[in-house]
């Protein structure tokens, strides 16, 4: 469970959703999008392109082959990483291939979009509740939400309740702007919400549901904008993985010297200690973000006086580091240095 | 025997005392229910099997009663309408009570020997109590849960009990900190684990300071309070004295 706290307009916290559901695409992973604010349907027509140039193309090709006859029954286990590594060490390139980069200046097409088994959550599309449905005091979106996605994993089969399907798949989980007041929810107006436990249960469930099946969820949450630091320390506390992005724009840093070449900064909260006493901890801690024209790359903090000496390791960095990252799926400790290595 | 043993972990994560104490337990023969909140099965399996401890096998056996929150929470929100003998313990989630008395209930009837148990002292393991704040339960509702606990498998069935909460320095989560305080003046054992007051390192992650407190049975004495750092290894944790870590001698 990713839980990324927006920045304060929502620019890049979108760019880093977009990533996620674009990644899912190129892997063939099934997707589930979830929005209160701009219709799915949407949001899927404006995911960036996969950069195929020609060095990528072919290893795309045979990733995508490789990744189909993949056994997903291990996909979850330390076992998928292993299987991942040869074909980085036998690849000509120098960067890690673990995932595919992207092009922000264009549009996935179409058919790539059309190529997976996609589902849709549209709040403000859904028939009202049903009568029989339990809330346990939940917000009614965050219920119906939770009954959607309930349904999908066990309609489709992600929970591994149906035998005979043998290609399993992972489901990728991408809700949008939770919490926010779009959703019905007041944790972001006031200090003393009405409800404080709903989004909390709702992590709660949600975490339930995606520990018993093959998939992986990217939630952003307008973090700034909740004013009760207790929610956020529990919700903390429910995620596995919380990055928080906060960037320059309109804040005294955007003119400050230090940070002339980065457009925000990355803050890992936390990163998730899955089925093993330890988690891999990266050696730094300060990560910092830009756009350029086509890449959004996440790249170790460095001061000015550095950047000349460091200028081959900080060019070519990727998002799709990170992308992969969420790509692992839940239950897996696949998160090896490989993607925290920037 | 009998003894209340709080884990407590600031802005670090604790659960590795958590992972110790079930295989501890475990290998020495005693029955334990664990009230697992926050992870599932397989994770405490795959750990607890590095650490030398199978879960499955002590489940078969009936060693271990194991209650995966996660999954009894989806039961209890997806599934068919309950049968009226066996309620959920995870209760009053569904709002129809406020307090735990169902999770008590579950406990109880978990460590309670039944003829042909042949186990040692029972253990309840408890992982983590902090959730149980954020899915509803009033702070007084989880103390009374506690503290019927205690006197169920501490005092009743000469057992341990052992806790783990999240609290941190400056939390602004008051209910949380209730609870955590108040714990703190009933443990007989407090182990708080931490991150370094310089900051994060690759070869310390942290320090645990050890509480006994001596005071709460024989008001006369002290507390004995000790501190050690530890890294964290694949299937081990090292403790040391501060300032001897490995990578400094």
């Amino acid at each position: 469970l990713v839980f990324t706290e927006e920045d304060k307009y929502g620019l890049y916290s979108n760019l880093l959703f977009k990533y996620f559901l674009a990644e899912g695409i190129v892997c063939g992973h099934d997707l589930f999008v979830a929005s209160a604010k701009e219709h799915p349907d949407n949001i899927l027509k404006e995911l960036p392109a996969p950069l195929l140039d020609d060095t990528y193309r072919k290893e795309l090709g045979d990733e995508a082959a490789a990744v189909k006859s993949e056994d997903f029954q291990d996909s979850m286990k330390i076992a998928w990483r292993y299987q991942n590594l040869p074909k980085m060490e036998a690849s000509p390139t120098t960067y890690t291939k673990f995932g595919h980069y992207y092009d922000v200046s264009k549009k996935m097409s179409p058919e790539l979009c059309q190529s997976i088994k996609w589902h849709s959550f549209y709040l403000h599309e859904e028939l009202s509740l049903e009568p029989k449905m339990k809330t346990c005091n939940m917000n009614s979106g965050y219920a119906r939400l939770l009954r959607s996605i309930q349904r999908i994993i066990s309609q489709e089969g992600f929970d591994g309740s149906d035998p005979q399907k043998k290609q399993r798949n992972v489901l990728r989980i991408g809700i949008q702007s939770l919490g926010s007041i779009l959703w019905g929810d007041d944790v972001c107006c006031s200090d003393t919400p009405e409800d404080a436990h709903s989004l909390t249960k709702f992590l709660y469930v949600l975490r339930g549901l995606l520990r018993k099946s093959l998939s992986a969820c990217i939630i952003t949450v307008p973090a700034h904008l909740i004013q009760n630091k207790a929610i956020m320390e529990r919700v903390t506390n429910l995620s596995d993985t919380v990055v928080g992005l906060e960037s320059f724009i309109g804040s005294e840093r955007e003119t400050n010297p230090l940070y002339k070449d980065y457009h925000g900064l990355v803050h890992v909260h936390q990163i998730p200690r899955l089925n093993s006493l330890i988690c891999d901890v990266s050696d730094t801690k300060d990560l910092a973000f830009r756009l350029k024209r086509k890449l959004f790359t996440i790249e170790r903090l460095h001061l000015p006086p550095d950047l000349s000496d460091t200028v081959s390791r900080a060019s070519k960095q990727d998002l799709a580091g990170s992308a992969k990252l969420l790509s692992s799926g839940c239950g897996a400790m696949a998160i090896g240095k490989k993607h925290l290595d920037f | 025997q009998g003894k209340f043993t709080l884990l407590r972990d600031n802005r670090t994560d604790g659960s590795f005392l958590v992972h110790h104490f079930l295989s501890f337990y475990l290998r020495a023969g005693c029955k334990v229910c664990f009230v697992a909140l926050l992870q599932s099965f397989s994770h405490y399996n795959i750990v607890a099997q590095k650490l030398g401890v199978s879960l499955g096998a002590a489940k078969e056996r009936g060693q271990l009663v194991f209650l995966e929150g996660l999954k009894s929470c989806l039961d209890l929100l997806f599934g068919e309408e309950e049968q009226p003998g066996q309620p959920s313990p995870l209760q009053f989630l569904s709002g129809s009570t406020s307090d735990l008395r169902a999770l008590f209930d579950f406990v109880r009837v978990s460590l309670t020997p039944t003829d042909g148990d042949s186990w040692k002292s029972p253990v309840l393991l408890v992982d983590d109590l902090s959730v149980l704040l954020s899915l509803g339960a009033a702070p007084v509702a989880v103390l009374d849960f506690i503290h019927y606990c205690r006197v169920s498998v501490c005092c009743q069935l000469k057992g341990n009990v052992v806790v783990l909460v999240h609290s941190n320095e400056d939390s602004e989560d008051e209910e949380n900190e209730l609870v955590v305080n108040s714990l703190c003046h009933h443990s007989d054992l407090i182990l708080w684990a931490e991150g370094l007051a310089t900051g994060f390192c690759k070869d310390v992650h942290g320090q645990i300071k050890i509480t006994k407190r001596l005071s709460l049975r024989h008001a006369a004495e002290q507390d004995l309070v000790q501190i050690y750092q530890y890294k964290i290894q694949d299937r081990n944790v090292t403790f040391f004295a501060p300032g001897l870590s490995a990578a400094v001698l």
